[in-house]
């Protein structure tokens, strides 16, 4: 495998009072390399959000560093966080509040596009955004006109997606970017992920709640749970060899056509919920290799 | 049989756009039964939201509703509802969890207020009480009562999602709308809050428009679906139905876009 271009190198956040911690981040390390891509899945609210927050340098680490090709980047100099912010592009969870009511689809490409390439001229900017329109499987000369309210939600994630597109990223961080889309839309948005990492190369961290979309796309998965990485490794090893109480319980509770909720006993699963999760919660420095690149924190059963 | 507690005919709504408008939804018509669970799903775009806010009355320009459509719950004609009778009936007769709804939330009143807001607008409750009741409600979406305290931002999306939902149940509606409700939840916590509505809506008795881009799940919470392609509803059956033997082509594709978990993984063919 290649160097990674980006890592968190025992990364830690914390949130709250002192007397009401909230773990964010607990010694989290991983590395995105070029052409692969790490899909984050775990609890709501266990940290996926502030994981790529930290790699947006919205939120600075209390503990730990972040790597950029190998070099710490608390150290980096104003050229090289430049050039650290061009190359990491994110994809919000939320297509409604990414995009500005007051500017048309074609603005919100052009900009990126001025910023990164200013040498092309008018007709070549045009053709670029028509570009990265049909990339996103939207049709250029009905979209470009429109305001984002005018968009479906499924709509505006493609547009989202097509925006960090444009300045030619080497990273991207896609937070739930087909939450809100339908199947078949969905699927064409994660071909395009696939073949962008084939394609151009990219690093992905796609952090999702549809471990299934985690499966189609991602070589490696972690699963986090309040603020701690307690399985990852190998996709197909992880999910079709869970060691860990909380993945085996996420992996129970991904939807099942064939089986109807009224059918399931409510009740005592909630109970065994409880007792994972509150297991789940507490700190395990211990780090134990199960199958060949696939690694849990160990809890008691 | 029962009246339904919502029931749609011939439903057109257009987009009024400067040089042509756009047909959104095309004829729907579809009943809701007391207790019913419906769920509803299609492509991006075909009409589910635009349906969804017509049903509760929250449609703005430039959305039109055509004369000649209709939308009764309980009977009583929801288009034709004056702006103090509309008062009464959000919240009380139909509430909605909007798909945006994690960005819903006012970002200056903490979640207590937020609850106070809906509950004294319809309600004669004092702050304690209402306090009490959001607490309760609080628990029924698996958030602590410490919550109560916080500002939306300092919540997950998740649980802002979830903390909608709570205010949606605050009033017992006899419909409640949701759409695409659980898609920033883990599975685990979907499942449980899923779990939760169906049980209330036995005890309760409301009934759930439910919309989301998940056939599975769809499959496994509805008792009813309906699969919309382009503004038009074309395939309404039972939860199995849909499921097991699909008619409609559009319906059998979409099963057959979603990515598995297990075995062989699906092609990349499903690309248009
Ligand atoms: N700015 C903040 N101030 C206080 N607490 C915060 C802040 N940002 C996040 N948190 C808390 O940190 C925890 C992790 O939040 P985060 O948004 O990273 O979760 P997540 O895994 O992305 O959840 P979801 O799946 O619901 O989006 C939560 O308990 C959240 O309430
Ligand atoms: N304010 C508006 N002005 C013009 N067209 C609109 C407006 N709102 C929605 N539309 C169009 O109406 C159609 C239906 O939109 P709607 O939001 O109901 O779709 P949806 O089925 O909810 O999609 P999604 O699953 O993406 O949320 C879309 O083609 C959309 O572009
Ligand atoms: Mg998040
Ligand atoms: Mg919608």
């Amino acid at each position: 495998m290649s160097d990674a271009i980006l890592a968190l190198d025992n990364v830690s956040k914390t949130f709250g009072r002192a007397d009401k911690p909230v773990y964010a981040a607990r010694s989290v390390s991983f590395g995105l390399h070029p052409g692969r891509t790490l899909a984050l899945v775990g609890e709501s609210g266990s940290g996926k959000t502030t994981a790529a927050r930290l790699i947006m340098r919205e939120y600075t680490p209390d503990e730990g560093q972040l790597l950029f090709r190998g070099k710490p980047l608390g150290k980096a100099s104003a050229k090289a966080l430049k050039a650290y912010r061009a190359s990491v592009q994110m994809v919000f969870q939320d297509p409604f509040a990414a995009l500005n009511p007051t500017h048309t689809i074609r603005y919100h490409l052009e900009r990126p596009l001025r910023l990164h390439q200013p040498k092309l001229n008018s007709k070549e900017r045009t053709a670029a955004i028509e570009e990265l329109l049909t990339r996103v499987k939207l049709d250029p000369a009905l979209l470009m006109p429109k305001y984002p309210h005018e968009l479906s939600g499924g709509q505006r994630q493609r547009i989202s997606i097509a925006r960090a597109l444009a300045v030619n990223p080497q990273v991207i961080v896609a937070d739930e970017p087909t939450s809100m889309l339908d199947v078949s839309v969905r699927l064409g948005i994660l071909n395009l992920l696939n073949d962008m990492k084939a394609q151009l190369g990219l690093a992905l961290l796609y952090i999702t709640h549809d471990i299934a979309t985690a499966r189609y796309v991602a070589e490696d998965i972690m699963v986090m749970y309040a603020g701690q990485i307690v399985e990852w490794g190998d996709t197909e090893s992880v999910l079709t060899n869970p060691q860990h109480p909380y993945t085996r319980l996420l992996l129970s509770a991904v939807p099942d056509p064939d089986r109807r909720f009224s059918d399931t006993r409510f009740s005592e699963e909630l109970n065994r919920i409880e007792f994972i999760r509150r297991q789940s919660a507490l700190p395990r420095p211990e780090t134990r290799e199960v199958a060949n690149n696939h690694f849990i924190r160990p809890m008691p059963e | 049989m029962t009246d339904p507690v919502l029931s749609i005919r011939n439903l057109n709504i257009d987009y009024i756009g400067a040089e042509k408008d756009f047909h959104a939804v095309k004829d729907v018509s579809f009943d809701i039964a007391p207790g019913e669970f419906f769920g509803l799903a299609g492509e991006s775009g075909c009409g589910k939201s635009t349906i969804a806010f017509a049903v509760s009355r929250l449609h703005r320009p430039p959305a039109l509703i055509r004369k000649g459509s209709q939308i009764l719950v309980g009977g009583r004609d929801v288009l034709a509802l004056d702006d103090n009778e509309l008062r009464r009936f959000r919240w009380r007769e139909v509430a909605m969890v909007f798909q945006s709804a994690m960005n819903s939330l006012n970002p200056v009143l903490t979640i207590e207020a937020q609850f106070y807001d809906v509950l004294k607008a319809h309600t004669r409750i004092s702050r304690a009480e209402a306090r009490t009741r959001a607490a309760e409600l609080l628990k029924l979406v698996d958030i602590s009562p410490d919550r109560l305290s916080s500002y939306p931002h300092q919540c997950s999306g998740g649980m802002r999602q979830r903390i909608v939902i709570a205010i949606c149940l605050a009033l017992n509606p006899k419909l409640l709308i949701m759409d695409e409700p659980t898609t920033a939840l883990d599975v685990v916590v979907q499942r449980e809050i899923l779990q939760r509505i169906d049980v209330f809506r036995k005890e309760l008795g409301f009934s759930v428009l439910f919309i989301t881009h998940d056939l599975g799940l769809m499959v496994q919470v509805s008792d009813r679906i309906g699969i919309m392609l382009e503004g038009e509803l074309v395939e309404v059956n039972d939860a199995q139905t849909i499921y097991r033997t699909p008619q409609h082509a559009y319906t059998k594709r979409l099963w057959a876009s979603m990515p598995k978990l297990h075995g062989e993984q699906i092609r990349e063919g499903a690309k248009s």
